[in-house]
């Protein structure tokens, strides 16, 4: 059946020059659903989450062996135009990265670039709205984004990517720099965002994969620090009964 | 060991279980005499000791929603948690059955017993050893002791049977002793609910060792079976 998987990894590999730094993964994304990516430091996870929309790209002697499908096509095939998958593809990073501009340049700049041709206050507003910060910012939308706190810049930087509508949305530690509250509501956001796009989550909070995500994927290095997916199942099976000794240990607090 | 605070306070609450235990099977064992013996006394010292086997069970609820709270435990810590919550329910409901018994011999007043007492301190008798076992078996998470023990509820509703039809056979020899009967079968009644529970327990233990829920048998299908030959 086409399109049952909202992207599909088949033995995905990336390497650093002759490093395998992820091995063999082959995870099958289901569309409309949370997927949070757990696991300890340095198993892969951000590289992983890169290699998704084609970030690693940019880093000096990486290259990918293995297929990633997005809709049957394998966007690391020659012909694909890297800039195109990452349109599809956004990703939302760690710390908030606002531009030096307006809020609402924050949002325009993207579509403009991507060739929008609608209205743009309307595009504003809904990404905005869908991104739970149009009250807050309605009366300010000429203000510097720079004057938003960590959780409305999280929140803007989402709408940013929202407005160029992708399919999936990448999300690399989004509330780790933000405040309980801040983070409480990024995940709500992230529910009601589910209803439109398909997210995948990499998190070192194991609360929040529990709490947030409705799929987890468990990475682990092995004995040549390759890291790979251990396990791979709903969060409710993940956080209750593993199948994996390994992720028991993780998700226990008894490794990692 | 990285949570060793963890571990230890989930240590501390296996003890508290053992001595909920323990006071259950003590509450058991020393109503069935008491009744045996037409102790009154006795009696009235279970039914306030029941108060303490119910503050134990309080007292662990609590720490355990102190856990859960503070120590977001997940999986394996996760289901012992929630399965020691549901044990210690049991446990608190089998003091009850204990309580039940203190209190029908306290009723029966001056009243003989209708028949000296053999069966109902055997179910007694198995129904805290079983007890016994399963909680061993509920510390060690013993899969295959947790997987026997329901077996031996079969020879405790086999008694329960005996003693059921026994009562009959009087009643209908004699109508006037259906009140004194009626006690007694009570009285089988609640040790057969013992190891009912009993075997609630083991179910608990399994699901906390392998993840999976599996119900062992219901006795009381089997009872109710024995009534409509």
């Amino acid at each position: 059946m086409e399109n049952k998987y909202a992207i599909e990894s088949n033995n995905l590999s990336i390497h650093y020059g002759s490093y395998t730094a992820v091995k063999d993964v082959s995870v099958k994304i289901q569309p409309q659903k949370i997927t949070a990516i757990i696991g300890p430091s340095g198993c892969g996870k951000s590289t992983l989450l890169r290699a998704l929309n084609r970030m690693n790209d940019f880093v000096p002697g990486c290259h990918v062996t293995g297929e990633l499908l997005l809709q049957g096509q394998n966007l690391y095939g020659n012909q694909i135009d890297p800039v195109e998958v990452r349109r599809k593809i956004g990703m939302v990073f760690q710390k908030p990265n606002p531009f030096p501009k307006s809020i609402y340049e924050n949002i325009a700049w993207g579509a403009r670039i991507n060739g929008f041709k609608g209205k743009m206050d309307e595009l504003v507003e809904q990404s905005l709205r869908s991104a739970a910060l149009w009250d807050e910012v309605k009366d300010k939308l000429q203000e510097s984004a720079y004057a938003l706190s960590g959780g409305q810049q999280q929140r803007l930087c989402i709408a940013r990517t929202i407005a160029i509508q992708p399919e999936i949305i990448l999300m690399d530690e989004p509330a780790s720099a933000l405040d309980p509250i801040s983070t409480l509501r990024i995940e709500e956001l992230m529910q009601e965002l589910k209803k439109n796009y398909t997210i995948i989550i990499v998190t070192h909070n194991m609360q929040q994969a529990a709490r947030a995500s409705d799929f987890t994927a468990m990475m682990m290095i092995d004995d040549n620090r390759a890291g790979g997916v251990i396990e791979f199942d709903e969060t409710k099976k993940i956080f209750t009964r593993p199948s994996d000794k390994r992720t028991e240990d993780y998700v226990t607090g008894r490794f990692g | 060991m990285i949570r060793k605070t963890f571990e230890s306070e989930i240590q501390q609450v296996k003890d508290e279980v053992i001595l909920l235990g323990s006071m259950v099977e003590h509450a058991i064992l020393g109503s069935v005499e008491a009744l045996k013996k037409r102790d009154i006394a006795a009696s009235e010292k279970i039914m306030a000791e029941d108060k303490e086997i119910n503050k134990k069970r309080f007292a662990i609820e609590n720490q355990l929603m102190i856990l859960i709270a503070t120590q977001q435990p997940m999986a394996h810590d996760l289901r012992l948690l929630a399965s020691t919550m549901e044990i210690i329910s049991e446990l608190e409901r089998m003091g009850d059955y204990a309580k039940g018994i203190a209190n029908i011999n306290i009723r029966m007043g001056e009243e003989a017993l209708l028949k000296p007492l053999i069966d109902i301190p055997r179910m007694a008798q198995i129904g805290t050893s079983m007890l016994h076992r399963a909680l061993s078996a509920f510390i060690n998470e013993d899969v295959e002791v947790a997987k026997s023990i329901p077996v031996e509820d079969d020879e405790v509703d086999a008694l329960y049977n005996q003693i059921y039809r026994e009562l009959m056979l009087i009643i209908i020899q004699d109508p006037k002793s259906i009140e004194r009967a009626n006690w007694l079968l009570w009285v089988a009644h609640n040790l057969e609910r013992v190891a009912d529970r009993v075997t609630n327990i083991c179910e608990r233990t399994i699901f906390i060792a392998t993840g999976s829920f599996s119900e062992i048998k219901s006795s009381d299908d089997e009872f109710w079976k024995g009534q409509h030959r």
